[in-house]
């Protein structure tokens, strides 16, 4: 069970720790600076925490001492792009930058593959490291299918990857959620990538295009550890679940208060049960009539059970962002974090909720440090 | 030679001393610069090699043209200062 939770914020990276009396902010690194994403590698057990300086650019640094100190270590950089070469996005019809704007996702390798990092950024590039961040390379196969260049941009202007899942049977089998793409899969360690999002519908397409494969917008994809061929997406206009490896996805319906949302959470040991937390769909994006509850089901999306006890339940415009709600290796323990500073946890699996902080920075990520 | 001198927002991220250095223009006098400093070459230029979006450059005084390629010229006594862009009020 875990004692140790990193929340990155607009304002730095906060520890939480869990005492005898619950948990609570125990440490802040980086304050002042905006943290988007934090790894902690269960392998190795290095902290690694992605920075965006805005006129600096985006950095990574990594702890080797659970975070008392921090060394600045390479960032995935493009290569350069072919002479004559001028890729244009689908929609804006601009060229696409071969820049790093933004790391999205930062996932460590399977079991035996010691300092691994897969690492998915702004503008829809795949990085994997095999030095524990010391060195990045792209994904050519991925970045030069014809189809990454259709790829476009949800909430931000470009396309990201967003959710990277190795899967725990065969590190080399790994699945990545792009905004907006789909969901790819490969099975060979990254040498060939198929899209794998069949049955993902996108209400913000025209008809005839809703369920293109390469549109999706998967918001976040999820697979739980004990039985990896269950997936678990939020999408941008639902809720999305795969029982076969992302060969085929089914939308589950009639999900009250909303089927919106960014972040989902799966039950390590119990591909049935996971934890979503609805918003107002979709250009508004806050709790629905401003009380923030959970959606949990346990039987596999056959019914949703929404949560409110420990939470907000009037005037709450807290918005929890994709990265921003985790569960711990039992499937006890849960945290998410809001837009407005808010940080709750759960250790009943999600059945009641406690506020660690109401103060803090706007939160992007949490994530339980967790055993592997 | 020309010196080159930054802000002082850089400084807690990455050490930036005030340094004379070689070039003519301002894609040399980075280079030749960044050489002995490596690490600020990223918070100055971003992976594609340009002056980063929300950075300026001053020669003299006088903001560079070239935010790409760095071509502008560089006299040998010029004062070189890289600062940050205002933006966000």
């Amino acid at each position: 069970m875990s004692d140790r939770c990193f929340v990155s914020t607009r304002k730095g990276l906060f520890t939480l720790d869990r005492g005898a009396s619950g948990w609570r902010v125990a440490r802040a690194h980086f304050v002042g600076d905006n943290v988007t994403l934090t790894l902690h590698d269960p392998w190795s057990g290095d902290l690694v925490a992605a920075l965006n300086h805005g006129h600096f650019g985006v950095k990574l640094h990594r702890s080797r001492d659970g975070g008392a100190t921090w060394q600045e270590i390479a960032a995935p950089k493009y290569p350069e792009k072919p002479a004559g070469y001028v890729p244009k996005t689908p929609v804006e019809g601009t060229p696409v930058e071969w820049s790093l704007k933004l790391v999205w996702a930062l996932e460590p390798g399977g079991a035996g593959e010691p300092g691994v990092i897969w690492c998915g950024t702004l503008p829809g590039g795949l990085f994997k490291s095999a030095d524990s961040g010391d060195s990045w390379e792209l994904n050519r196969p991925l970045w030069d299918d014809p189809l990454r260049e259709q790829w476009f941009g949800g909430g931000a202007d470009q396309p990201g990857i967003h959710s990277i899942c190795v899967d725990p049977r065969d590190a080399r089998h790994v699945k990545v959620g792009v905004s907006c793409g789909g969901v790819w899969t490969t099975r060979d360690g990254g040498n060939t990538w198929t899209i794998t999002a069949k049955g993902m519908r996108a209400e913000f397409m025209p008809p005839d295009k809703q369920f293109e494969q390469n549109v999706q917008d998967p918001h976040l994809l999820a697979q739980c550890r004990s039985h990896p061929d269950v997936l678990w997406v939020q999408h941008h206009n639902g809720i999305f679940k795969s029982t076969d490896g992302a060969a085929s996805w089914t939308e589950l319906k009639g999900i009250t208060p909303s089927a919106f949302g960014f972040p989902v959470a799966v039950h390590p040991a119990d591909p049935d049960t996971a934890w979503f937390v609805p918003g107002t769909s979709d250009e508004k994006r806050f709790p629905v009539d401003g009380r923030v509850v959970v959606n949990r089901t346990r039987d596999g999306g056959r019914s949703f059970e929404t949560i409110t006890r420990g939470l907000p339940q009037e005037y709450s415009y807290d918005l929890v962002y994709r990265h921003a709600l985790d569960v711990d290796e039992t499937g006890n323990r849960l945290a998410m974090g809001s837009t407005t500073g808010s940080v709750w946890t759960s250790d009943d699996g999600g059945d009641s909720w406690q506020t660690v902080s109401s103060n803090l920075p706007p939160v992007y990520a949490v994530r339980f440090e967790k055993e592997n | 030679m020309p010196s080159v001198r930054f802000t002082r927002n850089i400084q807690r991220h990455v050490e930036c001393p005030t340094r004379e250095v070689n070039g003519a223009t301002l894609r040399e006098v980075l280079d030749a610069y960044f050489q002995g400093n490596e690490p600020a070459r990223g918070y100055v230029l971003d992976d594609t090699g340009k002056l980063r979006k929300h950075m300026a450059a001053f020669i003299d005084g006088r903001q560079i043209d070239d935010r790409d390629r760095l071509s502008d010229g560089v006299p040998a006594a010029a004062v070189v200062d890289i600062v940050q862009s205002l933006s966000g009020g």
